[in-house]
């Protein structure tokens, strides 16, 4: 017993340290919402523990006390008591009604968009998240300014999804067909897992990404200037890597040979395919392309047609030919 | 006198298949509902163990090599994953929990705790049952066919416009289950409404009747609304009328309103009947009058009522309006409230109580733990604050399977070990069902209590592949599930057991209830009683003592010519 408390108060504190690796119940606390939250959480939790362990305690005692050998015919005692009753239901009522209170101004600090936050939209498609800056510069991650409200515009080209960022505490579904909103404030420098957590079909667990956050203003800024030609300088082959990674090719397709949705690109560039009706063909540019824009075209054996036309996304002529060149770069 | 199994009893006064199927003795049907909600519940499970095999690594390779050896050569092992976790989730919901205590355990016993002969609309019963069949056969047909990928939710677009597999066979499934669950609820309304016998006023009911009145409610009044929603579904995937999909005009957001609004009634359905089989072994196993009848009997009453205005507190993130979410989150809290008045009820009735802890006990106190924390986590989701991280995570997971799994079917298993004896006559080991619930207990938090930490970590739901900080907790929430496996596993083997080789028969009255179902043999006569028996308090035990050559109770005043039933108080004479 004289042990239990120090461990107990041991994991009141690593719950909420605030450490890079998080603690033992939560992610790093890397937003404004984060620590209230987390105060919440351990408030519920701790009056819970205490309730849970009063009425487990009462069990335990009642059963131990009262067994059969032990008090062989019940004695009277009452069958109702309304003092009691009123008791144990003002008692939790009242810390319901403080749970309830603090979860709504809570709610009311998630859902007020501080005027003039920096809007970026975010649009999730099966199985990629894109996001589009005010200088028009897109990325497939997502890159913040710490230290600045960021109002992210959600929305979805097809099913429901849903952006998850757990190291900020927020959440918020995209719906198609119309807009939904979310804000933070970013308080910790480093890259946070993003994940899409409303089921989408068949990788929704792959349909995750990363909140980048930059420290000043300045190093964003830069990442900004770069997002806006990504292509620059690099070669064809490379190019069309950043391609693959970003219009979610990647999701269903990898570079090392293992076959996720669709199969791999590694190595198939000279290939002889075999196709669903039987047929053959080889693996060349314009193979390359027509499987790019009509993939229904012809479907490599043992695989669904899922492919849609360009992977769902937008894709320019120049990104078609740095794909091509990227499929090529991977042959054996 | 020792303990014989009468001559004719319910279970062979008539003989062959077709005296069972065509059966309209609310005994076979509810023996028949048990065996095949235990059926679905094996299917249900097989597909569990498999997804929490796949989760045991963070990329699991257990449907990996499914899909590699041609297990299925159409769908990608993540496609199986899918297919498996929502077969699972849709069985397990459909075919198990729902129709599970009301049909089986409400079918078998209730009408002979009210002295009657059998329910109200014996041929609808049967009509229920055979619906139940039908729906379990659209399920398996869509398992046969293309599977189901949708989650056991029917989240429209995906459902309407995007899923490739056999989703119309799934939504007329359900549609089928809904009505066979309506026509029970219809069926158990009007039966307590016009069947209790003189002298039951509804506070002399047992408290079992009144959880399977207040369900009864929700089934009639919610059950509908889902069946129309599936409908609607059907209609948009099958015509392309733009209801939910807003490629097609729709919205999908309308969907989950109507999907929530009987889904959340729905899980009191499950439940409610728990909280009644609980309140019944806790009164009788401790041989007192249950604490707070009334408390009990209003508590379920209005959580019924309650349960059909908190559905939007599954959508706070969904994009409904902030002023709608924070209603909803108040009037969540509201449902709080009674849930704990019954469980404060039930330990202070083991105060000062005589308690036996046979193995049905162990199954009720069980579920003062698991229902506890299922209940307490609750708070967590209903608190805005805190649900927007939780939400769709491994925490949601966690508390829906803690209030079904841990209280729902936890109450079931207790309430089939307490009625076994009266069902076929004979008495189970003891040592060996004990064995089960023990295992299957640890098992149970085992597997579910790391899943809170995996959700308040972040992790999300439906995931087939996970970040590797979260395999600690995946990898014994697997452990667990195994551990869980085997004491269910243990539990049934003691029931089919207890049937097998040399039987030990079951007195009348094993546990000393005064309720009218153990007031007649085990198992009982085709039509119950030959007595209409006489009436009085539910939680009379000091109407029966034990008796050790019958190796179990015997009223301290029986009825001229009927050794089993007890002369009562108020209605001495009959
Ligand atoms: C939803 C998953 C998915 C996405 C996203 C996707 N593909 Fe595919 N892809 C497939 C599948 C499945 C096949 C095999 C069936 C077929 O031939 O259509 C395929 C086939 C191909 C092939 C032919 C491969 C071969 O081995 O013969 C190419 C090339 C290709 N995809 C390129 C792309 C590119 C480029 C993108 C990104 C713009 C992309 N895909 C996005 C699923 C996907
Ligand atoms: C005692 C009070 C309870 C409260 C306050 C409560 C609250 C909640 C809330 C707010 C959610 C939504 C969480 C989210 O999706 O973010 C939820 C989910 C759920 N709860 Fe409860 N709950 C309670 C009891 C129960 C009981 C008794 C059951 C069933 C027997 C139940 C079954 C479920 C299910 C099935 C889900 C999730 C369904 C899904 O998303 O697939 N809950 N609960
Ligand atoms: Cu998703
Ligand atoms: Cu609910």
């Amino acid at each position: 017993m004289i042990h239990l408390v120090p461990n107990l108060l041991a994991v009141l504190q690593s719950s909420s340290e605030q450490t890079p690796e998080g603690s033992l119940f939560f992610p790093p606390k890397a937003s404004n919402f984060a620590a209230e939250a987390d105060w919440l959480y351990n408030f519920i939790f701790w009056v819970s523990v205490v309730a849970f362990a009063l009425v487990i305690a009462a069990t335990v005692y009642l059963v131990v006390r009262y067994r059969k050998s032990v008090a062989p015919e019940p004695q009277p005692s009452p069958h109702h008591s309304t003092k009691l009753e009123v008791i144990w239901s003002v008692i939790p009522s009242i810390f319901l009604v403080v749970m309830f209170w603090k979860g709504f101004e809570l709610f009311v600090d998630y859902r007020k968009v501080p005027a003039g936050a920096y809007q970026i939209q975010v649009e999730g498609v099966k199985w990629n998240w894109t996001f589009r800056y005010p200088t028009g510069a897109e990325s497939n991650e997502l890159h913040v300014p710490m230290g600045e409200p960021v109002e992210l515009l959600i929305s979805s080209k097809d099913v429901l999804h849903s952006v998850f960022i757990p190291a900020f505490r927020v959440k918020q579904d995209a719906v198609p067909g119309r807009y939904t909103r979310l804000w933070f404030e970013a308080t910790m420098p480093g890259e946070f897992p993003f994940y899409c957590t409303e089921y989408c079909g068949t990788s929704h667990s792959g349909m995750i990404t990363k909140a980048k956050v930059y420290e000043t203003r300045a190093e964003f800024d830069e990442w900004l200037k770069s997002a806006l030609n990504p292509y620059e300088g690099k070669s064809p082959a490379e190019a069309g890597a950043l391609v693959w990674e970003r219009k979610g090719c990647k999701t269903c397709h990898t570079n090392d040979g293992s076959n996720l949705v669709g199969p791999s690109f590694k190595g198939i560039w000279g290939a002889t395919r075999e196709f669903e009706d039987g047929s053959t063909g080889t693996v060349d540019e314009n193979y390359i392309l027509e499987s790019i824009q009509m993939p229904a075209a012809k479907i490599v054996k043992g695989y669904q047609n899922v492919m849609v036309a360009n992977g769902g996304q937008e894709l320019s002529d120049e990104e078609r030919d740095f794909l091509v060149a990227y499929i090529t770069s991977l042959a054996n | 006198m020792t303990t014989t199994t009468p001559d004719v009893h319910y279970l062979n006064h008539e003989k062959g298949f077709k005296s069972w199927f065509w059966t309209l003795d609310h005994k076979r049907l509810g023996v028949m509902y048990m065996w095949s909600v235990i059926a679905a519940f094996i299917l249900g499970g097989i597909f569990a163990l498999l997804v929490r095999m796949e989760l045991m690594e963070p990329n699991g390779y257990v449907l990996e090599n499914a899909a590699l050896y041609g297990f299925s050569d159409k769908l990608s092992a993540a496609d199986l994953y899918n297919h498996f976790f929502t077969l699972h989730g849709a069985i397990m919901v459909f075919l198990v929990i729902i129709p599970g205590i009301p049909a089986a355990l409400g079918n078998f016993a209730l009408p002979m705790m009210l002295g009657a002969k059998d329910v109200a609309y014996p041929k609808l019963n049967r009509f229920s049952y055979h619906l139940w069949l039908t729906g379990a056969i659209f399920f398996v047909m869509a398992l046969v066919t293309k599977g189901l990928d949708t989650g056991w939710t029917f989240y429209a677009p995906y459902s309407t416009s995007h899923s490739d597999s056999a989703v119309i066979w799934a939504t007329m499934g359900a549609f089928i289950l809904g009505f066979s669950s309506i026509f029970t609820g219809l069926n158990m309304l009007v039966t307590i409404h016009k069947m209790r016998p003189d002298g039951m006023t509804w506070f002399k009911m047992p408290l079992f009747i009144w959880a399977i009145y207040a369900t009864a409610v929700i089934q009639i009044l919610a059950t509908p609304v889902i069946g129309i929603a599936l409908l609607m579904l059907t209609v948009e995937r099958t015509l392309g009328v733009g209801i939910f999909d807003p490629a097609l005009g729709g919205d999908p957001v309308l969907f989950e309103h109507i999907f929530w609004f009987y889904s959340h009634p729905a899980v009191y359905v499950m439940i409610l009947p728990a909280m009644g089989v609980v309140s019944e072994l806790i009164a009788n196993f401790s041989r007192k009058p249950i604490f707070g009848y009334r408390s009990i009997a209003f508590s379920s009453v209005a959580i019924a009522i309650f349960s059909f205005i908190v559905w939007g507190h599954h959508m706070f993130v969904s994009g409904q309006s902030d002023i709608v979410n924070v209603v909803f989150s108040a009037l969540t809290f509201s449902v709080a409230v009674p849930s704990a008045i019954k469980v404060f009820n039930w330990v202070a009735t083991l105060y000062k109580g005589s308690i036996s802890l046979d193995t049905p006990m162990w199954y009720a106190l069980s579920v003062i733990w698991l229902f506890g924390i299922g209940g307490l986590t609750g708070l967590w989701l209903g608190t805005l604050g805190t649900d927007i991280h939780l939400h769709d995570t491994y925490f949601v997971v966690a508390h829906f399977h803690f209030v079904m799994v841990g209280s729902a079917i936890f109450s079931f298993i207790g309430g089939i070990f307490y009625w076994w004896p009266k069902m076929f006559g004979v008495m189970y080991s003891e040592g060996i069902s004990k064995l089960g619930c023990a295992i299957a207990f640890i098992g149970f938090n085992m597997t579910f209590l790391p899943q809170f930490v995996a959700g308040s970590h972040g992790m999300p739901r439906r995931y087939f592949d996970y970040d590797p900080q979260f395999e600690v907790y995946n990898y014994w929430s697997s452990i667990g599930a195994m551990v869980l496996g085997v004491g269910l596993s243990i539990a049934l083997y003691a029931l089919v057991r207890s049937l097998m080789g040399e039987r030990k028969p079951a007195p009348a009255n094993p546990w000393g209830a005064v309720t009218l179902d153990w007031q007649c043999t085990s198992p009982p006569p085709p039509h119950n009683f030959d007595h209409a028996p006489p009436v009085d308090g539910p939680y009379d035990h000091e109407l029966v003592r034990w008796n050790d050559e019958l190796n179990g109770y015997e009223p301290v005043d029986p009825v001229d010519g009927d050794p089993n039933l007890a002369r009562m108080g108020s209605a001495k004479t009959v």
